[in-house]
C-alpha cells in the first residue's frame, strides 16, 4: 500500500495555473525526487504536501487518511528547506529539540515559571535530551549543540536542520533544494549521506532538486515536472533510457539529447539516414515527428561515405571524455556526440564527418512531445542509397 | 588607528558643534538647579554656580511636590502604554506581514491613514467619552488612547516582512500554532525593533504634557511634566533655581535609559530601514 498518494492536485494563482493535475504514489521507504526547471511548480507541490498552501483541488493521503483538512503541525512531515530554516535565537541543540518539545509537553508544561512546578515535565524533558544528543550523535554534530546557527558553517547547519527534522520520526520526509546552498564538492558528499539516512530512517521522501544528477543519483524513482504537469515518474534507469515525453528526454542527461525533425509517412515508417524505424501506431497521414538520440549512442568519424554527413564545429574536453559539437550538411541541424579522448584527437574543427546512431538507441517523438514506441527494422548498408 | 585628516578634523567639529547647541539649554538647566534665587537674577552669565545650591535647591524641589508620586505614576503610565501597545501591535503586524487574508489591504490603508490623525483632533471626542464613562482622574484615561498605536504596527510590520517565509513554515511544521509562532520565533528575534519602539513610546509618553493636561486634573494622576506645571503654577513661583532642579529629576529616567539603550535603539532603527 502506498503510504503517499497525491490525486490530481491542482493549484493557480490567478490566471496562471501552477500545477494541471499531478497525481503520485510514494511506496513505504521510498526516495522520489520531484525534478524540473525553476517554475515547474515543484515547490509549490510539496508546500501543499506539507500543508504550508492548500490545493485548488485534488486529494492528499498520507498513510490512509486523507489530510487536505488538517493542519501542517496535525500531518506528522517533516522538511528541510533550502535555507534550512533554523531558528536564529536557538542553539542546535534546542533547534532540534523543539518538534519535539511542541509534540511531547502541553501548553502548560512548555509555559516559563508554571512548567517548574508540574512534575512530570521534568523527566519529559530529560527524555527529550537524550534523544537530542542521540539524533546528533547519529549525525556527527553533537559538538555543535550549544552553538546558535549564526556560528555554524552551511554544511552543519544543514545536518542540524536534517536532525531537526529526522528527530521526531515524521510520516513522511520533504526536502526542498536541502543542498543547493552547499559548495560543490560539500554536495556530493552530502548526497551519499542523506541516501544513507533515509536508508536507515525507512521514511518516504519526496526530494525537490532543479539538478538532474541529483535527482537520478539519489533517487528509487524520479518524477519529471515541466509546466504544472508530471510528465513521467519511473526508476532513474528508465526515465534516463526510455523517457515518455521529449521534454523529460529534454531535461535529462549533460549534453542535452539531440532531437530532429524527419517525416513519418502514413503507414508509420519514418526513414533518417541509414536508419529506417517503424512505428507501433501509425498515425493517420504524414506527419512530421522527431528524431531524439543521446550524445552517447552518436559516433562521428572520419569516414566520407557516411549517408549522414556533417562538419565539426569544435570540442569540448572534460577529461574522461569528449563532446564533440557538429553540424548536419543536410538539415543545418546541430548534433551533440560524446566521444573518448582517442576518437576525438582523430576530429578537428571544420573537418567533414559520417554521423553513426545507434539504431537500439534512437526514439521516436510525436509533434507534440508524445513518445512513439518504434522499433528499427532496417539498417541500409552505407554503400547503398537508402534514401529512395 | 585612525588618523585625523582635515576632512575628519571637520566633520568632528561640526558635528560637535551642532551637539553643543543642541545640549545647551539641559547644560544651562543643569547650572541653574545649582544656583541660589539671587545668583539667577543677576546680570552676568556663569555656567559654574558661585555659590553651590544643589542641595538646598533638590531638598525643595523634593519636598515640595511629592515627586515621588510623580516619578510613578509617570512609570506606571509608560509601561503600561508600552506594554499594551507592544501586545496589541506585534500579533497585528505578524498578521499583516506574515499571513494572507483579504482584509490585508485593507488594514494596511487603515494603518496608513491612522499615521496621519493626530491625537489633537481626536482629544475632544475622546475626553468626552471619558467624561461620559467618568474614568477622567486615572490610569486608564492617561493610557487607553494609546493603546494602539498605529506606528507600533507600521514598525513591526516592515520588521517582520524581513523574516523568512521559511521559519514561519519550518515553525508550523514543527508543530506550533500561529500564537505560538508570535511568541516563540518571532518575538526573539525582534528585540531590536522592540527596543527601538520602546524608546519612541517611552520618550513620548513620559513627556507627554497635552493628553495628561485633558484628562488630569487631580495631583494623584499627575504623570511628571503635567506635576511639574502645577509646581511651578503653584509653588514655585519665580524659584526656578528648584523648578530646575525638579525638571532634572524628571528628565534623568529617561536620559540614563537612553544611555544605556542606546547601542539596540540604532540598531533596531537602521535593521526597520526606518532612517531619519
Amino acid at each position: 500500500m502506498s503510504i503517499l498518494s497525491l490525486r490530481n492536485i491542482t493549484k493557480s494563482f490567478g490566471d496562471n495555473a501552477i500545477l494541471k493535475g499531478v497525481s503520485l504514489e510514494a511506496e513505504e521507504g521510498e526516495f522520489i525526487a520531484l525534478v524540473g526547471p525553476s517554475g515547474c511548480g515543484k515547490s509549490t507541490l510539496l508546500r501543499i504536501v506539507a500543508g504550508l498552501d492548500h490545493a485548488d483541488s485534488g486529494e492528499i493521503v498520507i498513510g490512509g487518511r486523507e489530510v487536505s483538512p488538517v493542519v501542517a503541525a496535525d500531518r506528522n512531515i517533516a522538511m528541510v528547506f533550502q535555507s534550512y530554516a533554523l531558528y536564529p535565537h536557538l542553539t542546535a541543540g534546542q533547534n532540534i529539540a523543539v518538534p519535539l518539545a511542541m509534540r511531547r509537553l502541553t501548553a502548560a508544561q512548555r509555559f516559563p515559571f508554571i512548567s517548574n512546578l508540574l512534575p512530570a515535565q521534568r523527566q519529559i524533558r530529560a527524555d527529550i535530551q537524550r534523544q537530542v544528543r542521540e539524533m546528533a550523535t547519529s549525525l556527527k554534530i553533537d559538538h555543535l549543540l550549544d552553538r546558535k546557527p549564526g556560528q555554524m558553517s552551511g554544511g552543519q547547519r544543514q545536518r542540524v536542520a536534517l536532525a531537526r527534522a529526522m528527530v521526531r520520526h515524521p510520516s513522511v520526509f520533504l526536502m526542498d533544494e536541502p543542498l543547493s546552498n552547499l559548495d560543490a564538492n560539500l554536495r556530493v558528499h552530502a548526497r551519499g549521506e542523506i541516501v544513507d539516512l533515509h536508508r536507515r530512517a525507512g521514511v518516504p521522501t519526496l526530494y525537490v532538486t532543479h539538478d538532474q544528477s541529483e535527482a537520478l543519483s539519489m533517487a528509487d524513482r524520479v518524477a519529471v515536472m515541466i509546466g504544472g504537469t508530471l510528465l513521467q515518474l519511473a526508476s532513474p534507469q528508465e526515465i534516463y533510457d526510455d523517457p515518455a515525453h521529449i521534454e523529460v528526454a529534454r531535461f535529462l542527461g549533460q549534453p542535452r539529447i539531440n532531437v530532429m525533425e524527419t517525416r513519418m509517412d502514413a503507414a508509420g515508417t519514418v526513414r533518417f539516414g541509414v536508419l529506417t524505424l517503424a512505428a507501433q501506431h501509425a498515425l493517420r497521414s504524414e506527419t512530421l515527428v522527431m528524431i531524439g538520440v543521446r550524445p552517447e549512442f552518436v559516433r562521428l568519424s572520419a569516414r566520407v561515405d557516411g549517408i549522414l554527413r556533417a562538419r565539426v564545429e569544435r570540442t569540448e574536453f572534460l577529461g574522461s571524455e569528449v563532446i564533440v559539437h557538429a553540424r548536419l550538411d543536410a538539415l543545418g541541424e546541430a548534433i551533440v556526440a560524446k566521444a573518448t579522448p582517442a576518437e576525438a584527437a582523430k576530429l578537428s574543427p571544420g573537418m567533414p564527418v559520417s554521423v553513426d546512431l545507434d539504431p537500439d538507441r534512437v526514439m521516436l517523438f510525436a509533434p507534440r512531445g508524445e513518445r512513439l514506441p518504434a522499433r528499427t527494422v532496417a539498417v541500409a548498408s552505407t554503400l547503398e542509397k537508402a534514401h529512395g | 588607528m585612525t588618523s585625523l585628516s582635515l576632512g575628519r578634523v571637520l566633520r568632528l567639529s561640526v558635528l560637535s558643534l551642532g551637539a553643543l547647541i543642541f545640549i545647551a539649554p539641559y547644560i544651562f538647566m543643569i547650572s541653574t538647579a545649582g544656583k541660589a534665587q539671587s545668583e539667577i537674577f543677576t546680570s552676568s552669565l556663569s555656567l559654574i554656580p558661585e555659590q553651590w545650591s544643589y542641595i538646598e535647591n533638590f531638598t525643595k524641589a523634593l519636598s515640595r511636590v511629592s515627586m515621588t508620586t510623580l516619578l510613578l505614576n509617570g512609570v506606571i503610565v509608560c509601561a503600561l502604554i508600552f506594554v499594551v501597545q507592544v501586545v496589541v501591535a506585534i500579533p497585528c503586524a505578524y498578521a499583516m506581514a506574515k499571513l494572507k487574508f483579504r482584509a490585508a489591504r485593507f488594514m494596511m490603508v487603515l494603518v496608513m491613514l491612522g499615521l496621519l490623525v493626530p491625537i489633537h483632533a481626536t482629544a475632544l471626542p475622546l475626553y468626552v467619552a471619558f467624561d461620559r464613562l467618568s474614568v477622567l482622574n486615572s490610569y486608564t484615561a492617561l493610557v487607553a488612547p494609546f493603546s494602539i498605536s498605529v506606528f507600533a504596527i507600521f514598525l513591526f510590520l516592515q520588521f517582520f516582512r524581513a523574516i523568512p517565509d521559511d521559519l514561519i513554515h519550518a515553525a508550523r511544521l514543527d508543530g506550533m500554532s500561529e500564537a505560538g509562532i508570535v511568541a516563540r520565533v518571532v518575538v526573539p528575534n525582534a528585540w531590536p525593533a522592540i527596543t527601538a519602539f520602546a524608546i519612541f513610546s517611552a520618550v513620548a509618553h513620559w513627556n507627554d504634557l497635552f493628553w495628561p493636561l485633558v484628562v488630569v486634573t487631580n495631583q494623584d494622576f499627575a504623570t511628571p511634566p503635567l506635576g511639574l506645571l502645577y509646581f511651578r503654577a503653584a509653588e514655585a513661583g519665580d524659584d526656578y533655581g528648584a523648578l530646575m532642579a525638579a525638571t532634572l529629576i524628571i528628565t534623568l529616567p529617561l536620559v540614563a535609559a537612553f544611555l544605556i539603550a542606546q547601542k539596540r535603539f540604532v540598531e533596531g532603527i537602521t535593521m526597520t530601514g526606518l532612517k531619519g
